[in-house]
């Protein structure tokens, strides 16, 4: 669906209370865990305190004996004739022969209060045979590392590589060493990244209910209810329609809850005992048994000319992604040098398993490790250089027309529209004081379309009920309001937004890849058109008049001039209160996979005071650009960029997944895995950029995953020139840095 | 297993129930008295997702036990509005979109209320340290941050 003529907007880019706020300031709004059911039991998992074990046996007969307890599940309780990615899933949500991490759910134990499902699931016995173990990716990809599962890796993984490499990538253009050859400076560097985690503060919680029949229900925190309908289905051998799900208010996700972990567990679980099963993951849980992103072991090569023009540039990517094929080097590789116009580029990515948990998506999955290496080289060319860190990637910037990196020409952008308003910002001029250092760095991600489905209902007043199928994370029931007035030309208040269950509408992606407000809010905007087809055919049939002859405008429909008629307009509220008698209910509906999306860059920059005593770094002041397309609450715009930016200096600086040479995870707890807190955090100024993204009616391009994607090398660079020394390996906690300022290097 | 009576006060209103000596007060309240809007977020006292007042103390009420509530005077969040009337900081969190996900905002907001009652005219800075026990993940903080120094500031002005 094309860009509209429309440029004048009414409602579109203001500032409304969100529709859901009052419920979610009162404490009345209802995430995964504030579901109850009559007759309700709760689970609790067993989880393998070994990171790879073959599993001997598993006798639950003490566990079973207990007063209260009414179920117990093991694999043995779910479907057996899966393959590939639901095999996969189903490895990942409970162990079958093996346990492939710390943490790997082994069993699952039903009873009627949460203290007795603990205690049994104390009582599972389970022998384990250890086995060797590898967490690290390099040395997973190392000659005589531990196996995690022969025969995993697919056609694409060359001759001779670590049955531990499951998946290879390779491409480019051009004549790389040509390149090379002319350039004036070629910086290489091998870098390091930890996984991290996406830290929602809501661990996954779900409430189920499964008959005998195979007809369930399903409540659940989730990114994308219809993604949990298929997964589960397809893990308890189930049809897909026969469950139903609704997503609860959802507390945070960042890519992390769009797979399913406990869910089937809780279906089983339900199942066998005849009773709705509450099933609630903890803290620890979370962090050792859900899907954090991936560690990636990199090397990038760049050159570039005295004036500042990229002539080569190479990149190798080894990312693990836990102990199942999926580690995001497609999009590490695809999006590396997504930001520069290069004749002479090459990619390698190495999809690599460890004894780690599932990777799942983290905004921008992939993106910000391949930017943290590309721009930190870029940065260091500018160095040498002598060149400015904007003017040089100005010089290489992408723009519409520019062949990608990765191969298809961009349509219209806004990179370098967010490196020259980064450049008039005060920010990028202003003073720095004493062991401080300014970061600069782009970054990019290409958003996504999806399947999408939504519904729009007239009400008898003239009011407007919209349904969506994507789990409102970040404010997007007001951006749907918003668009649905914007073409119906009714208060932004007359519209109620829900979020409807998985009965409701047809098949709907998840709110990921920063595709909610672009898809759904397109299908919303096509809806509310239909409805207003079906609103002026009313009006013209009480006129007598031709359908086309009416114009909708203002929320009613008016002659369309002269020639039409003279007829006093009639409102929507006029038109809906007829509208039993005049052919029935009114409504819109929308079903699409739109292809029309717009990928969004920003650029970022930061100042970061180093105490050069404790190796502390502080982020004194923080400003993000980026391009929106188009804004339709700003206020959430913002508080994406703010929030992107929040979790990449977070990842930058102090989280990691730190484990020890038997496998365990060592930091299980926030107080160990520190997120950023309040006081670690200055205020994030944002400028929004808005070059329109021709896909859609006004303009909209996602906002939401961009925004991780520079902090990394912002901050880095930052560091670095505040100490003088290149920062290549993050986090970059203050042991590293006086390890680097006293020479001593920094792994 | 010993089932413990309690009563208590929560937000005002006398309550009863029976807890497991093992329960937290946060567990009782959302279990046993029916108030969801404390959250768990994470079981050890490290992001405030919890916190309630108890006899107008901030704590964090997974770190509390149900049966120590015996007698005392809990606040939580579904307490803060009057009926129908928000309390300014519930106002200009909504106004500011204070808010994403909005799993922090009940702990949060107890967390601010017995700052502004401690201290009507916080710093930036105070109001970081304040709230550093209280996390969240989707907004980088700075619509929270504004949204409760300017509200101390319209409280002080009689806005």
């Amino acid at each position: 669906m094309a860009l509209d003529s429309k440029t004048e907007f009414k409602y579109i880019g203001t500032r409304p209370d969100r529709p859901d706020g009052m419920d979610k300031v009162t404490g009345k709004a209802r995430y995964g865990a504030d579901a109850y059911a009559p007759g309700m039991l709760h689970g609790a998992v067993v989880r393998s305190p070994h990171a790879h074990a073959k599993i001997v046996k598993i006798d639950a007969s003490k566990a079973l004996a207990m007063k209260g307890v009414k179920a117990v599940v093991t694999r043995a309780d779910f479907a057996t004739d899966l393959e590939g990615e639901d095999w996969d899933l189903l490895e990942n949500t409970i162990a079958g022969e093996k346990t492939l991490y710390d943490g790997h759910a082994v069993a699952a134990v039903a009873a009627t209060s949460a203290l007795i499902a603990k205690d049994a699931a104390k009582l599972v016995e389970v022998e384990y045979e250890i086995l060797p173990c590898v967490t690290d990716v390099d040395a997973a990809m190392a000659d005589g590392a531990p196996v995690i599962r022969d025969g995993a890796a697919d056609h694409s993984v060359p001759e001779g590589l670590h049955p531990n490499v499951v998946r290879y990538t390779e491409f480019g253009r051009g004549d790389v060493e040509a390149g090379f050859a002319a350039a004036d400076l070629v910086v290489e560097r091998d870098f390091k990244t930890e996984a991290v985690h996406q830290g929602y503060i809501e661990p996954h919680a779900c409430l189920a209910n499964l008959g005998a029949d195979g007809k369930g229900e399903l409540w659940c925190c989730t990114q994308g209810h219809w993604f949990v309908r298929r997964m589960c289905t397809a893990l308890l051998g189930l049809e897909t329609t026969q469950l139903r799900v609704t997503a609860s208010e959802i507390g945070g996700g960042f890519g992390g809850k769009t797979t399913v972990f406990i869910d089937p567990i809780a279906l089983a679980l339900s199942r066998a005992a005849g009773k709705p099963v509450k099933l609630v993951m903890s803290r620890s849980e979370v962090l050792k048994a859900s899907g954090p992103t991936s560690s990636a072991s990199m090397n990038v090569k760049m050159g570039m000319t005295k004036d500042g023009k990229l002539t080569a540039a190479t990149a190798v990517f080894r990312m693990q992604g836990g102990a199942f094929p999926g580690a995001p080097m497609d999009m590490t590789t695809m999006l590396a040098f997504s930001c520069y116009d290069l004749d002479n580029v090459h990619h390698e990515g190495f999809d690599v398993m460890t004894n780690r948990p599932k990777q799942a998506a983290y905004r921008a999955p992939g993106a910000p490790m391949g930017a943290f290496a590309v721009e930190s080289v870029m940065d260091e060319l500018c160095q040498g250089l002598g060149l400015d860190p904007i003017d040089a990637r100005l010089t290489n910037a992408v723009k519409e027309g520019t062949k990608s990196s990765f191969g298809p020409r961009y349509k219209a952008v806004g990179l370098i529209e967010t490196l020259e308003a980064a450049k008039a910002h005060p920010h990028y001029s202003a003073p720095l004081a004493e062991n401080t250092g300014r970061g600069i760095a782009s970054g990019y991600w290409m958003n996504w379309g999806g399947e999408t489905s939504t519904s729009l209902a007239i009400g008898e007043d003239g009011t407007v009920q919209v349904g969506v199928g994507t789990p409102d994370i970040g404010g997007s029931r007001a951006s749907m309001a918003l668009m649905a007035a914007e073409t119906l030309g009714i208060p932004y208040e007359n519209v109620r937004v829900d979020v409807v269950d998985t009965a409701s509408l047809g098949v709907n992606e998840p709110s990921h890849g920063s595709r909610a407000t672009y898809a759904s809010g397109l299908a919303v905007i096509e809806s509310a058109r239909e409805a207003i087809t079906k609103l002026s055919k009313r009006a013209a049939d009480k006129w007598g008049i031709d359908a086309e002859a009416v114009e909708w405008r203002d929320g009613a429909a008016h002659p369309s001039g002269p020639n039409a008629g003279d007829f006093t307009p009639l409102s929507i509220a006029d038109i809906a209160g007829e509208m039993g008698s005049t052919g029935g209910p009114i409504t819109g509906h929308h079903d699409a996979s739109p292809t029309g999306f717009g990928g969004s860059f920003g650029t970022h920059i930061v100042d970061v005071h180093v105490d050069p005593d404790t190796g502390k770094s502080t982020v004194v002041r923080y400003t993000v650009v980026q391009d929106a397309g188009k804004a339709i609450h700003p206020s959430y715009v913002e508080g994406q960029f703010q929030g992107g930016a929040a979790q990449g200096i977070g990842w930058a600086l102090n989280e990691e997944y730190i484990y020890d040479d038997d496998g365990r995870l060592q930091n299980d707890v926030f107080l160990d895995y520190r997120i950023p807190v309040a006081s670690d955090l200055p205020m994030i100024d944002t400028v929004i950029v808005e070059v329109p993204n021709p896909g859609h009616p006004y303009g909209v391009r996602g906002v939401g995953e961009t925004g991780i994607t520079p902090p990394l090398p912002a901050v880095a660079c930052a560091i670095s020139h505040a100490i003088g020394h290149r920062m290549t390996r993050l986090p970059i906690s203050p042991p590293r840095v006086l390890r680097a300022i006293q020479g001593k290097g920094i792994s | 297993m010993t089932q413990v009576h309690v009563t208590t006060t929560v937000n005002g209103d006398e309550v009863e129930f029976l807890a497991d000596p093992r329960e937290t007060l946060l567990d009782c309240l959302r279990d046993k008295v029916g108030m969801t809007g404390a959250k768990e977020g994470c079981g050890t006292g490290d992001c405030g997702a919890c916190s309630v007042t108890l006899d107008g103390r901030l704590v964090c009420s997974c770190l509390v036990l149900g049966v120590e509530a015996e007698g005392k005077d809990i606040g939580t969040i579904e307490g803060m509005a009057d009926g129908d009337d928000l309390h300014p900081l519930q106002a200009k969190f909504i106004e500011y979109a204070a808010l994403q996900c909005g799993i922090c905002t009940p702990g949060i907001l107890v967390a601010t209320e017995a700052l502004l009652k401690k201290s009507p005219d916080p710093s930036e800075e105070e109001v970081r340290y304040w709230l550093a026990g209280n996390l969240c993940r989707c907004t980088g903080y700075d619509k929270i941050i504004r949204a409760v120094l300017d509200t101390a500031r319209d409280l002080r002005e009689g806005v």
